[in-house]
């Protein structure tokens, strides 16, 4: 079986990649790239831990098709931060306690980082449902949300 | 033992550095489980029982391993055959032979996903395919899932060899009920005779799964020499080194285990499940083997805990003093004999000085997955039962609840009914927290109501190593051998930093892996911080002696005129003044000429964990139409004894209670006729969405653990056992329903509130 | 073991063209936040997946005549974010914005949800009481069909071999129109619906409704129309006895099934409760406009 050849942009540089087609984008960045910064928790879109970021739009790396990638901007946690400047949604995690085993982090981090990409002063409840794809087992989300609406207000110089 | 200096006097301990390891958990760099991969790695899949109770007739394996691509395949064939030997596994007690057939049936499957074959081949397709060309024949037996059921005489037996222990006289017939235990104080007929009140309850709960967003993963490798390592994602090295060296037959020391960051365990990762088919497929392979479960096999496969019927009687003076508590507690356990109805028995009425308490309980086996220990194993189901019964028994009384628990509670000196006297307890102060929290004066409206309860945990201590090195710059590491599923490491380097003087940031913790550290019982029963941090502060008090000593013979004085002040050797008595403080730096520069290298190891078995007490307060809306229950608000005041880092003491209490919440609101496992499960995964296993709850106000309060040298009492059980029926009572309050079976789902809910005629 | 290929044309023809010559064997690809899932799990074992999200004018809205067109291929993301679709058809708008979480929403579309056809879609009761059509592309060309055409029982749709979806077509207005829906789910977000409830409805100057369509899913094998609901409400005030003639309707139009999301009893009930709920809130809205 002919595998399929991917050209994309990934964090910011070009990448391509050989995959078969039945492939998800998650399996490309975890076993074809080695990025496995996102997380498998369910493979049914359940979870949120392999959320990346395509083309602006924050989305399940387990219900795209490695193939879709062509062409297309991905941004991974992998890509939060600069250099070892941290995301204010990072840095804002980490100040907070808002993670404890930290399985569920990067997904949630790529899923805050689009809410204040798009939305920049959300309220509580707006941060909740925009982050209710995303399942933590470990926090109880009280920090997270917290450390959420407080990236935000740092993001928006307050 | 003393408390560590007074709150005022810390200088690390109870403050907020950022932990450890989170800038590689929030950048995406930590390792987890199935972040692994080897040169010529295999993928390791595991065949699945369809039937829920099934002999196993035959397996046939040669087509599987015709196919170009695949390395090795399993039976329970190619394993030892484990011989009887009770134990206690993980967290809970379970015989070896149980634990080994769990991994993989031999001669019956026991439920609908149970292990009965396994594969390794060069890509998952592969190995998927391979699995579809095993062919196994099965005879179809009758099932039984729930517990009641299974105690019926007529039940489908699971275990021709189980016959009940506990009962006089011993049976002679086998059943499904594998014990039967008995816990009693007093005479309990005269306490009934004295009550003025009494309620005879009966309450059923369904079993839950853990639900951690990681899946079992692990990755294994042999030699042919018979050196193996396995790198996984455990709740504990040791466990899964002698756990596969036993279902193996394998030496302990021939076993190297390397513990990943874990994503989530709550217990349920306390045992092995993949390891040892990894184990053997790598072996026989010679390759290495990674296995990772999908999520659909972590629900049909790993261990949920119970589900239950809890029968409650209580009797009660017109004053509100209990005279008399019984309790029933049927508890199944899965497929084999283990559920956690004795910790269920003794934690049911603990938070109470009572004079005649009998507990009863039934630990019953069923055609599901093999239970596993959940956060607290068995009290969350207890209390479910008994601080609902108290809740109605206070409205009985025209009682405030907190006033009825206040008026019974325990305190020093109470006697449990399960043996030991309580000493420097602290539920009274949750009580008396909760009474002066702002919450109970929040003013609800219509369809609201607030729910009270009431939650212990023992906590436990037990066996842990630690190490504490100090390289020549002066910076330490501390080595340990409990993974990290809270928070730990920071904890560990915070009391380390303490002891020694020196700043947080200069203490590196390293969770070592089971040949560089020496052994620790896994991290569980909330004894992480407790225990382990024990074995870290006598390491650096060590460390400091050995320190004060080379600061003496540095200034040629003798060490008795040595103290240790703020990281600093500091002369004393005579010599006052006579040097500058040595600060750790400047000494550890000289180490290689005073001595050589300066680090100190213990090995302790911890005793005096302190028990944590909590009560929770939860407001809840109820849409009557639908049955639908919203979370308002929720406080947890726990006492925690001493928090080592606050932050993360709170961060346990919030996931304790969210899992509380979906235990009481929507989590169950939902199975058809055929014993098959329906929801196995978290689109129909409801687990609660950030959307589904409120800010959760953690209070803490400190009753230090006298025999922790900094006060410490385990923290993150507690949590979890008083939600289910503080919203429970918060919906009695809100709709006037008295709900007796989880989950309270809108369905139950709403059906309930139609027969009350609203 | 999978011979799974793929394939992204970029005209309606050869996606046509690729679906007709694989003997049953493709599947449409847009948001594939069912597909995947399905093709995970086994449920689903095709040859091929027909991309359709690089074929212009499959993915974006757009006014047309009053009325809007809606491609097929467009994420519910993109759904929620035009303003006047959003004005006019606010329960069209709210549906399609329920289905799953963020993630899901910035792929999952409205053509994947329709032909997906689980009897508890969440955008379909809304589209049926919106009156919307779609425009269907096949070997015999164009045509086009009423919504409640296309799925004809539990993951099957009376599309042929080789047809798909093109677009959405939703009428223009009258004024003092407006529309809602309402879904019942255990938790507050992530679940597939118990219950759906749709009302479209116009109201006169006075206050009475003059036309009605009443919809619900999740309590039958397709989205059923409610006629006896709609019924209720022509002709009337929103008032309380109005209000329960609409429940009552509701429930009798009611065939669910007990399973692991609800019982025949609580969906029963749920459905009259929701159908009086989104009516009031239609009611609302259209007095606004």
């Amino acid at each position: 079986m002919s595998k399929n050849h991917v050209s994309t942009t990934i964090n910011g540089e070009p990448v391509e990649f050989l995959c078969e087609t039945q492939q998800t984008l998650l399996d490309a960045l975890r076993d074809e790239l080695q990025l496995t910064g996102s997380k498998e928790g369910c493979s049914s879109g359940d979870c949120g831990a392999c959320s990346v970021i395509v083309d602006g739009r924050l989305v399940c790396s387990c219900l795209m098709l490695a193939v879709e990638a062509e062409g297309r901007t991905i941004e991974t946690i992998e890509g939060l931060a600069r250099g070892d400047v941290l995301h204010p949604v990072q840095q804002k995690f980490l100040q907070a306690a808002a993670l404890q085993c930290g399985f569920c982090t990067p997904g949630l981090l790529v899923a805050a980082k689009a809410l204040l990409d798009r939305h920049p002063d959300p309220t509580e409840t707006e941060a909740r449902y925009w982050l209710a794809g995303n399942l933590c087992r470990c926090t109880g989300y009280d920090k997270v949300i917290r450390a959420v609406l407080e990236a935000g207000a740092e993001m928006r110089g307050e | 033992m003393t408390v560590i200096g007074t709150r005022e006097h810390l200088k690390v301990v109870g403050t907020r550095p950022i932990r450890p390891d989170g800038v590689d958990k929030v950048t995406g760099r930590a390792a987890f489980g199935a972040d692994l991969a080897l040169p010529g790695m295999l993928v390791g899949k595991v065949k699945r029982s369809p039937h829920a109770h099934a002999r196993i007739l035959s397996i046939d394996v040669e087509k599987a391993r015709a196919l170009p691509g695949v390395k090795a395949v399993i039976t329970a064939a190619d394993l030892p055959e484990i011989p009887s030997e009770e134990s206690f596994v993980g967290e809970g007690p379970m015989n070896f032979r149980d634990l080994s057939r769990n991994c993989m049936a031999r001669g019956k499957a026991l439920y609908e996903g149970h292990a009965v074959a396994a594969v390794a081949a060069t890509s998952g397709a592969i190995a998927d395919a391979a699995l579809d060309l095993i062919e196994v024949e099965y005879e179809p037996l009758p099932h039984v899932l729930d517990v009641e059921a299974a105690m019926a005489a007529d039940a489908p037996l699971l275990h021709e060899d189980l016959f009940t222990q506990g009962v006089e006289p011993a049976p002679s017939q086998p059943s499904n009920i594998a014990k039967r235990i008995q816990f009693s104080l007093g005479d309990l007929a005269a306490g009934f005779q004295a009550a003025e009140v009494v309620l005879e309850r009966r309450y059923t709960t369904r079993p839950v799964h853990q639900a951690y967003i990681e899946p079992h993963a692990c990755v294994a490798s042999a030699a042919a020499d018979g050196q193996c390592q396995i790198w996984c994602s455990s709740q504990g090295q040791f466990m899964v080194r002698a756990y596969c060296a036993k279902l193996l037959d394998m030496p302990i020391s021939s076993i190297r285990v390397t513990p990943a960051e874990i994503g989530g365990g709550f217990g349920g990762k306390t045992l092995v499940y993949l390891e040892p088919l990894a184990l053997a497929l790598a072996k026989q392979s010679g390759r290495p083997v990674k296995m990772v479960m999908t999520r659909e096999e972590v629900f049909r496969a790993t261990g949920p805990t119970s589900g239950a019927a809890v029968e409650v009687k209580l009797g009660a003076t017109r004053a509100g003093k209990i005279t008399a508590a019984q309790a029933v507690l049927k508890y199944q356990a899965g497929a084999f004999p283990g559920s956690p109805v004795q910790p269920g028995c003794m934690a049911a009425f603990a938070m109470y000085d009572l004079e005649n308490v009998s507990i009863t309980g039934y630990d019953v086996v069923c055609n599901r997955p093999k239970v596993a220990a959940y956060r607290a194993p068995g009290a969350p189901i207890a209390s479910f039962a008994v601080e609902t019964c108290l809740d109605e028994l206070a409205r009985t009384l025209g009682m405030d609840p907190i006033a009825l628990r206040e008026k019974n509670a325990a305190r020093d000196g109470t006697r449990t009914a399960y043996g030991p006297t309580f000493r420097d307890i602290g539920y009274v102060e949750t009580l008396q927290a909760a009474k002066d929290h702002p919450h109970l004066r929040t003013p609800l409206g219509p369809n609201q109501g607030r729910g009270i309860a009431s939650g212990f945990w023992f906590n436990v201590g037990g066996e842990s190593t630690a190490e504490v090195h100090i390289n020549e710059d002066g910076t330490a590491v501390v080595v340990s051998g409990n993974p990290d599923i809270g928070g730990s490491r920071a904890s560990l380097a915070m009391m380390a930093a303490e002891v020694l003087g020196i700043p947080v940031d200069r203490v590196r913790p390293i969770v070592g892996d089971t040949s560089s550290i020496g052994f620790s019982f896994l991290t569980g029963g909330s004894r992480v911080t407790f225990a382990t941090g024990m074995a870290v502060v006598q390491a650096a008090e060590e460390v400091v002696s050995e320190l004060t000593r080379r600061a003496a013979m540095i200034w040629d004085i003798g060490p008795e005129s040595v103290e240790w002040t703020d990281g600093a050797a500091v002369p004393t008595g005579a010599h006052a003044g006579k040097f500058d403080p040595l600060p750790l730096a400047a000494i550890a520069l000289k180490a290689g000429r005073t001595g050589g290298p300066i680090s100190a190891k213990a090995s302790i078995n911890a005793q005096g964990a302190g028990p944590g007490f909590a009560t929770h307060v939860c407001d809840v809306e109820v849409d009557p139409e639908t049955g639908k229950v919203t979370i308002l608000r929720y406080t947890a005041v726990q006492d925690v004894g001493r928090a080592i880092h606050p932050s993360y003491v709170e961060g346990q209490i919030q996931g304790g209670v969210a899992q509380g919440i979906g235990w009481a609101l929507n989590e169950e496992y939902v199975y058809d006729g055929n014993g098959r499960l329906e929801n196995p995964g978290f689109l129909d296993y409801r687990v609660p969405v950030a959307s589904d709850l409120p800010m959760i106000e953690a209070v803490l309060v400190e009753v230090p653990n006298p025999r922790h040298p900094f006060g410490v009492r385990g923290v993150g059980e507690v949590p979890i056992v008083p939600p289910m029926a503080a919203v429970a009572n918060a919906i009695h309050a809100a709709v006037g329903v008295r709900m007796t079976d989880l989950p309270m789902s809108p369905p139950r809910l709403l059906a309930a509130i139609e027969r009350a005629g609203r | 073991m999978s011979t799974l290929s793929y394939t992204s044309p970029t005209t309606v023809e050869a996606a046509v063209s690729a679906l007709a010559g694989a003997n049953g064997g493709a599947k449409v690809l847009s948001g594939g936040t069912d597909l995947l899932v399905q093709l995970r799990s086994g449920r689903s074992r095709p040859e091929m997946f027909v991309d359709v999200k690089r074929i212009p004018g499959l993915i974006g809205v757009r006014e047309e005549n009053g009325g809007f067109v809606i491609g097929a291929a467009t994420p519910c993301v993109l759904i929620g974010e035009h303003r006047a679709l959003q004005q006019a058809w606010p329960g069209v708008v709210e549906a399609a914005r329920l289905i799953g979480s963020t993630q899901v929403q910035g792929r999952a579309t409205l053509a994947g949800n329709l032909c997906n056809a689980s009897p508890a879609a969440d955008s379909v009761p809304a589209m049926i009481a919106a009156r919307a059509t779609c425009t269907v592309a096949g070997p015999s060309g164009r045509r086009e069909a009423p919504v409640e055409a296309i799925a004809t029982g539990p993951g099957r749709t009376s599309l042929a071999r080789g047809e798909l979806l093109i677009e959405f077509r939703l009428p223009k207005r009258p004024p003092r129109s407006a529309d809602a829906y309402l879904r019942f789910i255990p938790r507050t977000e992530m679940d597939i619906a118990v219950v759906g409830a749709a009302v479209n409805l116009t109201l006169d100057p006075s206050g009475t409704c003059t036309e009605a369509r009443v919809v619900l899913g999740a309590v039958a094998p397709t989205a059923v129309l409610v006629p006896d609901g709609a019924a209720a409400l022509v002709g009337r005030r929103l008032d309380s006895d109005t209000l329960s003639r609409l429940d009552a309707a509701a429930r009798r139009a009611c065939v669910p099934i007990t399973d692991k999301r609800g019982t025949i009893e609580f969906r029963t009930q749920v459905a009259g409760v929701l159908a009086r709920r989104a009516a009031t809130i239609a009611c609302t809205r259209a007095g606004e406009r």
